[in-house]
């Protein structure tokens, strides 16, 4: 029974395909492959609308106030009226701006952000495209991100979107490394750099209550919260949202844009962080498998998404409770300390495996983490040591 | 192997070759050149060999366009090229091209078509590089290595002089 | 047509010709690399066509090639791109007919 509701999508599919049963094979791949991007699609852009109005509701509740409650049953249809707005707005393109640079832009950041979805397992034999280097894959794919961000502020023809576009290249070209730099600890491990192998090492359970996945280790846990700082870096979400903060430098790349190419840099920001978010729940947290051995009659996919909410919360929990850091500090932050830590994971790692796996490998790698943290912690002390205060009194 | 696939991604990467080699525009050569490595990339996949190709779009779209990129923003007295094709050197590129072709043709053991393959495994690699190829493996890292340091010092402003 | 070797050697040869047509006929220092890189490319095709056509089973010794050259190439680029950086910052324009003084 279990069985069947995991893998009732599978059978959707093959009961699809089996209409085309008696068509040439090159015809079968290309629905094959044909229903797996609609269902890629039609999935992720139903949880990007369902983002953008919650986000905006739970980010009110932190600020002590509803968020959009006026369209639909607790303002649920907001995303309706918002996609009617972008789309009969009028499309302004600067008259000196580069025409076809200018329109390729937002095509191609959504292009690569929906790219980077493709890879992900979602469930039991639920991975859209299983390529045998599927994390390099992701990781190709969002770096071309970049030279899209610059056709962006390139094309615009306009000075701020120029700076703009060379802040958020520069910081999305300093955490791609200490994003790509803890995943080796990981593929290290399982030793293979395909997500569903690394899915399938983290099945197991110790006690039957404590799950295999990497977070459990500590040089899981330390690597799993680089990665998901850098990939609040890499998606341009406040606390790190320089490139595109309003009080600075209007939006940045983006400002040249109206209407429905607005909405796709939008759906494009959302549609990365979906992507990093379901890389790490792959690569940490155990992809769609069960946290305890009694649970594991709830199918796959529930897992999976369950932990995809939860990362997704974190991420607006986030942004509602941090400032916004200068540029400056961002760049330290990467390069003195983040890229330090994310070697020293790669050393814990190897020492939890040669420690043997068990409680005296956590130890000992437990041991490496804390002495780097501790060192780069006294070399990058930044406080101010104030002088002591005097007091002057007027005569 | 596909030879529709060959012969699509064929013309796009020629096209954009075509174009990087022969805009006035900078910026829109630079933009061409990262759609030819693109098609470069899909003819690696297209010949098996995947993790080549993913290294390609890596390392030359997600670094070396940018870069270059980076560098036209930073050197942009004259983003335009004066767009006299000169004559020399198309006469010089044409003979090249002739003589490859010729050689081409000459050699009829170039006639076969490709052979079943097992797949190369991203696994299989590594352990060619850990084993076969470490010297190689460690000669680039520090090759890199000195790229970096040189790069870093080639920008650097001098600060004493004035 | 199913594709023969030769014609992944044409494309290649189609594909240096142009990188050597940019670096030939361009005066500005970029296009030049923009060039070079073109012509590291098609090399890089030519080995893996080969790798893949010749007899099997075999190692993966042309794939290896085309990985360390790939490699080998960023390195060259970032330094072929610092040193523009640096001359434009001398002569105060990337006009390579401009660079002919040894002095510096």
């Amino acid at each position: 029974m279990s069985d069947s509701l995991d893998q009732i999508f599978i059978r959707a599919k093959q009961w699809l395909l089996s209409w085309l049963s008696n068509a040439p094979d090159w015809l079968i791949q290309i629905a094959s492959s044909l229903i797996n991007i609609a269902a890629l699609l039609g999935v992720f852009l139903t949880l990007f609308a369902l983002i953008s109005v919650l986000e905006r509701k739970i980010l009110g509740r932190m600020q002590n106030r509803y968020g959009p409650n006026r369209v639909g049953p607790f303002g649920l249809f907001q995303p309706v009226a918002d996609g009617i707005k972008m789309l009969i707005k009028e499309d302004i393109v600067p008259a000196r701006a580069d025409k076809v640079v200018h329109f390729l832009a937002p095509i191609l950041i959504a292009a690569t952000a929906i790219l980077a979805l493709g890879i992900i397992p979602y469930g039991r034999n639920m991975t859209p495209f299983a390529i045998d280097g599927g994390i390099l894959f992701f990781f190709a794919v969002g770096s071309t991100t970049e030279l899209a961000v610059f056709m962006a502020g390139w094309g615009s023809n306009n000075k701020f979107s120029m700076l703009g576009a060379m802040r958020a290249i520069a910081q999305m070209i300093s955490y791609e490394l200490p994003l790509i730099i803890t995943t080796f600890p990981v593929v290290m491990v399982v030793g293979a750099l395909s997500p569903d192998a690394i899915v399938a090492a983290q099945n197991g359970y110790s006690f039957g209550v404590v799950p295999h996945w990497f977070v459990t280790t500590p040089w899981g846990a330390a690597a799993f919260i680089l990665f998901f700082v850098s990939g609040l870096v890499e998606s341009n979400r406040t606390p790190f949202d320089v490139p595109e903060g309003e009080s600075e430098i209007v939006a940045g790349h983006m400002t040249e844009y109206s209407g429905f190419k607005y909405a796709t840099f939008f759906m494009a920001e959302y549609i990365g962080m979906f992507a990093i978010s379901g890389l790490a729940v792959t690569l940490f947290l155990g992809g769609w498998h069960a946290p305890i051995h009694g649970l594991e009659f709830i199918p796959s996919y529930v897992w999976f998404f369950g932990k995809l909410s939860i990362l997704l919360f974190i991420y607006i929990w986030v942004r509602g409770t941090l400032p916004r850091t200068r540029i400056d500090q961002i760049m330290n932050f990467a390069w003195k300390f983040m890229l330090p830590m994310a070697f020293t994971c790669i050393i814990a790692a190897a020492v939890w495996h040669y420690a043997g796996r068990g409680v005296a490998g956590w130890l000992w790698s437990l041991a490496v983490l804390t002495l780097v943290y501790v060192i780069l912690s006294i070399l990058l002390d930044t406080r101010k040591k104030f002088a002591t205060r005097t007091y002057r009194f007027a005569e | 192997m596909n030879s529709a696939a060959f012969v699509v991604i064929a013309i796009l990467t020629l096209a954009a070759a075509l174009a990087a080699a022969s805009l006035p525009k900078l910026i829109h050569a630079a933009l061409n050149f990262a759609v030819a490595f693109i098609g470069v990339a899909a003819f690696f996949f297209l010949l098996g060999a995947e993790f080549v190709g993913l290294v390609q779009v890596f390392v030359y779209v997600g670094a070396v366009a940018v870069l270059i990129v980076f560098t036209i923003l930073l050197t942009r007295r004259d983003v335009q090229d004066t767009g006299k094709l000169s004559w020399g050197g198309a006469i010089i590129a044409i003979a090249v091209f002739g003589g490859l072709l010729w050689a081409i043709r000459k050699t009829p053991a170039l006639s076969i078509a490709a052979p079943q393959i097992e797949a190369l495994t991203v696994k299989r690699i590594g352990g060619v590089l850990m084993t076969d190829y470490v010297w190689p493996l460690q000669c680039v890292g520090l090759l890199l290595t000195a790229a970096l340091i040189g790069a870093l010092i080639l920008v650097m402003e001098d600060r004493e002089e004035g | 047509m199913t594709p023969t070797l030769q014609l992944f050697l044409v494309v290649s040869a189609t594909l240096f010709s142009i990188g050597l047509l940019a670096a030939l006929s361009r005066r500005h220092a970029i296009f030049i690399l923009i060039g070079i890189e073109l012509m590291l490319a098609a090399a890089n095709l030519n080995f893996i066509a080969f790798w893949r056509f010749g007899p099997q089973p075999q190692p993966p010794t042309g794939v290896m090639i085309a990985i360390f050259s790939i490699a080998i190439a960023a390195a060259e680029a970032v330094v072929g791109l610092a040193m523009v950086i640096a001359v434009y910052r001398h002569y105060r324009t990337t006009n390579v007919d401009q660079f002919d003084q040894l002095k510096g």
